[in-house]
């Protein structure tokens, strides 16, 4: 028991960075926009808020600085995709490539940096609970915050004006200018949106999940999050199913190495990777369920005059 | 009030003027960064981009680091044109590596001029075959190919890191996880001696000629330019996409697993765990930047190779990190997609129109 | 205060917009008053949508002056429209398809009209001015007259004193026009006031009371329309008399086109399923497909074309030839030519040249050599078919998206026409077409017609299937009627059957919703 227990936990905790990326690139996508420089924000999160965490002593402070790293770092995306109406796909790129080199860059003087990260909860008396503590009251902060997320954005995408709004601005952006809303202002809104929300499931990996700064230490998960948003058909509660399947993807090789298995390492490293490419494969095979799901201008730019 | 207004025709002038406009505000970035950093910004600028290239052989090193660069990119802008979004050159290039690597192993002391030949097709055969897996997935799946390469890039990064640690480990090589050091057979002739120019360089022009003639002048690379640019009108016009789909991606793989047997033929002269600086992300720049043009390509990826040679030059020179290489390749590719809103649009200023009724 | 009667609702004066390549509206005045049908009258491209999107705050102007209701007013957005208490109909409705009727009406009321019992509203609007609506329903399981009613009651909701019509019978079948004329006037008599956009003249002297004719961005006159002729609003219109093509009686030969019961589910979860269809095409006559749009049109033209293929090869026969499994490049080897529906982005690639796009279909005309294209060939071709169909272009170097609706689409049926076809299909061959190159099109098919060609015409304008077909069809939810001789049948009988009354009444029930049935109601 004590180590399912366990094992449930360290599922929750890999599992937690996909959810806070993944959610945010959702609520971009809603709004029509494909963001593909997760991976750059995530990164550029990561390192400023591992930085600022490391110079402020304060771990949170450094959470909150790597939200607001990531939100700078998507509104060069928002400039350039946006406001110039560039490819979505190729500006996306470019910010996962920029954000690999400015991270890179200015977090060369972190890497073998030690700092105190924010440790699992541990409240006297209800932690302590056998099992049942665990699995309640054992997890990371932030894993609790991903909790509520989750329920945020859910709530605001299907219970309120806004998220309506939103969501027809993704639907149909000509229609939604046509009878007044601002597109772009609303995109900028999402877009900035998403990078916060990557910035902090960088946040959370370098200064909460290992904690450590190493280059390019997001290791794909970016993209990862980008493949959960069209395996969850942009449903929130199926990225969080999704996010929970691939952490535990994730531990498979750690735990393998804790079990003193023989397999390469390289093997079970592969897993994440290959398990992306084959549920891409299966879900969107679906072509019906992702035409009604999907945001109808995704990727799409648009142009308000004419 | 600025605003965008539609042009009727797209500009010609700034499809050629955007690259340079995005060239010299890279560099002025670069001026202002420098001093951020405490370093005389000419000093900066002289050893970025001058030192490297002030020698027969920095300029050999210049063509050397470049000819990765145009062949992967030739490949991918072959893709790009008919919107088909390969993003995983780095593991096809990984994966030329390892087959064209593994046959040079096996045919190890073999003196036969026929094996470089041999490790080229198993190159380009490994590049196809990674390839061919996102090909696959699209056409039968509808994955989207974006992403399906790019995890690729990952498991070909770690196939290789098994076969150098393992099966393919130098017995000799002091437990290094790296290979056996290639026979003289199987590495590319050097073309100028004392440097390490070779053969790589002139079948990187060729494939970038034939690149051109196959996008501009056959058939088949205009329906992939209709493909691109209008799949409705490629449909209509009985232009399968599924074989624009397998094209667009094997023309890619082929390319990228050519330059990845070039880095082991070549500089390296064994599988190491990494065979490649980031040369099939670099190569997405390049082809962007090259305007997916053969030529624009060429003098794209001498510029890319010079930021590579720049930012080693800068980290000896000046003791900066080479990671700034990686930055100004974003920061380039930022300003050109920038700069490119001026092709198909023009700043007007409102209210400039006063018209008595 | 003024008393209502006399000031008008709205008073535009000097309204000028100008665009980079043209001047769609050029010092138009226009007055409304309370009450009034008002006709905005013009051909495509005169410029009736740029001012409608003028009143409705889309689109700024560059100078005049908008007055409302006596006072002058900027109207800077649609919400300060609506506000002002215009609200628009669009003529491309601006529905959102994945979203419910409920949900689309509150998108475009503000927040205190938007909540509590909205749904409820939507209903006792709905029935109060003959406009059934369920709110629950997604817009994408719902025809194209349905959706035109979603826009008029999420219009009538905010109390609108203006209501502007942007071609709203393009989508109806006869019978539903009429209905639709019924809730207009009906909300004349109640005081609003009625913008009504159109090029259909008879549609005009029937419903309104007062006409403004725009011709090239300019007002060319203001009339009452019950007091005109079609003759007389067609020379305010087009600046001289409408052009009438040369018919002569048919000859058919042997059947070309055989389509011998086509069943083909849908493609796309917004699509429709065609059932049973049946069609023959002979040499030397014009077949007419009438139908609403969305009744299975876009379906069955893949299905022709070769877009889409169907498993038994006989079911499509093309000059004898079993062709169900040919795709589009077969079809064409066997003398098929195809003009569809999108012009750009379908029949031609927007950001290629002309020459380029002379390629797309043509390359059988000896334009290619062993893989390789021959570019000066290619280059002969694009210019022959300019010349030969008075397409006003830069040259063959100028791109598709350069050129003129109007222009684009003469290339295109040049392009095709030129390969010496045996079989032509044309889709909407004139829509959103200048009039004058809308006549020297149909001319062009009558031509093949008489030419021997077996001609196929896809259309939703009744008069064009009318002027220029020898037989015609009708489809409805994805089923065909059978064709009937042109001499033999009328409007009235036409629109019955785009209602869908030829379909057996059992046959609804294989589907949850039913576009056309819905139509007629």
């Amino acid at each position: 028991m004590e180590t399912l227990a366990q094992l449930f936990i360290l599922t929750l905790a890999a599992g937690t960075p996909l959810v806070f990326a993944a959610l945010g690139e959702l609520v971009t996508e809603k709004s029509g926009v494909l963001n593909l420089g997760v991976e750059g924000m995530m990164l550029v999160g990561a390192v400023v808020a591992f930085m600022v965490a490391s110079m402020s002593g304060s771990p949170w402070l450094g959470i909150a600085a790597g939200m607001a790293a990531g939100a700078a770092t998507s509104l060069i995306f928002g400039a350039i995709a946006l406001s110039l109406m560039a490819n979505q796909v190729a500006t996306g790129l470019a910010l996962s490539l920029f954000g690999v080199g400015l991270s890179a860059f200015v977090g060369l003087d972190y890497v073998s940096v030690v700092i105190a990260g924010i440790t699992p909860l541990a409240i006297p008396g209800l932690s302590d609970l056998p099992v049942v503590g665990q699995l309640l009251f054992g997890h990371n902060p932030l894993v609790y915050l991903s909790f509520a997320l989750f329920a945020a954005v859910q709530w605001f995408l299907f219970r309120t004006r806004a998220g309506l709004v939103l969501r027809a601005v993704g639907e149909s952006p000509q229609s939604a200018h046509a009878i007044g809303y601002p597109v772009i202002a609303i995109r900028y809104a999402a877009v900035l949106f998403g990078g916060a929300c990557a910035g902090l499931a960088g946040a959370y990996l370098s200064v909460a999940y290992t904690p450590l700064w190493v280059e390019g230490m997001v290791a794909g998960r970016g993209w990862i999050a980008l493949a959960l948003v069209v395996f969850a058909t942009w449903k929130p509660w199926r990225v969080l199913a999704g996010a929970y399947l691939f952490g535990g993807v994730t531990l498979a090789q750690f735990q393998a190495q804790a079990l003193g298995s023989t397999i390469p390492s390289q093997y079970l490293a592969m897993l994440p990777y290959l398990a992306t490419v084959v549920v891409l494969a299966v879900i969107s095979r679906d072509a019906v369920t992702i035409r009604l799901n999907a945001p109808a201008s995704l990727g799409k730019p648009f142009h308000p005059g004419a | 009030m600025i605003r965008l207004e539609a042009r009727p025709e797209p500009s010609r002038t700034y499809k050629w003027a955007s690259p340079i406009i995005a060239v010299a505000a890279t560099v002025a970035i670069g001026f202002l960064l420098f001093p951020a950093m405490g370093k005389n910004p000419f000093a900066a600028f002289h050893a970025f981009f001058v030192k490297p290239v002030d020698s027969l052989y920095g300029v050999a090193e210049l063509l050397l680091k470049a000819s990765p660069l145009m062949l992967i990119a030739t490949g991918l802008a072959a893709g790009y044109r008919a919107n088909v979004w390969n993003i995983g050159a780095e593991g096809q290039l990984t994966m030329g590596a390892i087959a064209g690597g593994g046959v040079a192993l096996a045919l190890h002391g073999v003196d036969s001029p026929l094996v470089l030949p041999a490790m080229l097709v198993a190159g380009v055969a490994g590049g196809v075959a990674w390839a061919a897996v996102p090909a696959w997935l699209r056409t039968r799946f509808n994955a989207n190919e974006i992403l399906t390469s790019l995890m690729l890039v990952y498991v070909a990064t770690l196939v290789l890191s098994l076969l150098v640690h393992d099966a393919w480990r130098d017995p000799e090589g002091f437990n290094f996880p790296q290979s056996k050091m290639f026979s003289e057979s199987a590495l590319y002739p050097v073309l100028l001696e004392g440097t390490r120019l070779n053969l790589g360089f002139p079948i990187a022009l060729a494939v970038v000629a034939a690149g051109w003639v196959f996008m501009q002048k056959s058939f088949t690379g205009y329906q992939m330019r209709v493909a691109g640019l209008a799949p409705a009108a490629a449909h209509y016009a009985g232009i399968s996409a599924p074989r624009t789909v397998w094209l667009a991606m094997l023309i890619g793989g082929g390319c990228a697993g050519l330059a990845g047997v070039g880095e082991v033929a070549g500089p390296l002269g064994q599988l190491q765990p990494s065979v490649s600086p980031g040369y099939g992300f670099a190569a997405i720049i390049v082809a962007f930047v090259g305007r997916l043009h053969p030529v624009g390509i060429v003098f794209a990826s001498l510029l890319m190779s010079l930021l590579y040679l720049g930012g080693e030059s800068a980290q000896l020179n000046l003791a900066l990190p080479s990671a700034v290489t990686g930055l100004f390749q974003g920061t380039l590719l930022f300003f050109l997609l920038a700069a490119d809103v001026f092709i198909h649009y023009r700043v007007r200023r409102t209210r400039t129109v006063r018209r008595t009724a | 205060m003024t008393p209502p009667s006399a000031t008008s609702r709205l008073e535009l004066a000097g309204i000028t917009k100008i665009y980079p390549s043209v001047v769609a509206n050029d010092g138009i005045d226009l007055d409304v008053a309370p009450g009034e049908i008002h006709a905005v009258l013009g051909e495509n491209g005169a410029g009736k949508s740029t001012l409608m999107k003028v009143i409705y705050g889309v689109v700024k102007p560059d100078a005049g002056t908008i007055r409302w209701e006596g006072r002058a007013v900027t109207i800077a957005n649609p919400a300060r429209a609506r506000r002002l208490g215009i609200g628009m109909v669009f003529q491309h409705f601006s529905l959102f398809e994945t979203l419910t009727v409920a949900e689309n009406i509150a998108l475009a009321l503000d927040r205190e009209r938007a909540g509590g019992d909205l749904p409820e509203r939507i209903r006792e609007v709905s029935v109060r001015y003959g406009l059934p609506l369920d709110p629950d329903r997604h817009v994408h399981t719902m025809s194209v007259g349905e959706r035109q009613r979603v826009e008029i009651v999420r219009c009538l909701l905010q109390d609108p004193r203006l209501l502007i019509m942007d071609e709203p019978t393009s989508v109806l079948t006869p019978q539903a026009v009429s209905k639709l004329f019924e809730t207009l006037r009906r909300l004349s008599a109640e005081g609003c006031s009625i913008l009504y956009i159109s090029h259909k003249l008879d549609e005009i002297r029937a419903l309104c009371t007062r006409a403004t004719v725009l011709r090239a961005g300019k007002v060319t006159g203001t009339c009452d329309p019950r007091q005109e002729s079609s003759a007389s609003l067609a020379r305010m219109m087009i600046g001289g008399d409408l052009p009438h093509p040369g018919h002569r009686e048919a000859r058919a030969g042997e059947p070309r086109l055989v389509v011998d019961g086509l069943t083909l589910p849908a493609d796309d979860p917004f699509g429709t399923t065609l059932h049973e269809i049946r069609l023959t095409v002979r040499a030397g006559e014009i077949v007419g497909i009438a139908g609403v749009s969305g009744n299975g049109q876009k379906e069955l033209m893949a299905a022709l074309s070769g877009e889409r293929t169907v498993d038994d090869p006989d079911v499509v026969r093309l000059m004898g030839a079993a062709a169900g499994r040919l795709d589009a490049e077969e079809r064409r080897a066997l003398g098929l030519a195809f003009v569809p529906e999108e012009r750009l982005g379908r029949g031609a690639v927007p950001e290629m040249s002309l020459a380029e796009n002379a390629l797309l279909t043509a390359h059988r005309q000896d334009l290619v050599r062993r893989r390789f294209v021959r570019a000066d060939a290619v280059r002969a071709y694009a210019e022959r078919t300019i010349a030969e169909f008075r397409v006003k272009a830069g040259g063959p170097d100028a791109t598709a998206r350069s050129l003129s609706g109007g222009n684009l689409q003469k290339f295109i049926v040049g392009r095709e026409i030129r390969q010496q076809p045996k079989v032509m299909i044309a889709a909407q061959p004139t829509w959103g077409v200048d009039v004058g190159a809308a006549a020297q099109i149909r001319q062009a098919l009558i031509d093949l017609r008489d030419a021997g060609v077996a001609v196929l015409v896809v259309s939703e304008e009744l008069d064009e299937l009318f002027e220029i077909c020898d037989r015609l069809a009708v489809i409805a939810q994805g089923r065909l009627a059978e064709a009937r001789p042109t001499s033999d049948t009328n409007a009235e009988e036409i629109g019955l059957l785009m209602s869908g009354s030829f379909i057996a009444a059992g046959a609804h029930s294989e589907r949850t919703f039913s576009p056309a049935g819905a139509i007629g109601a």
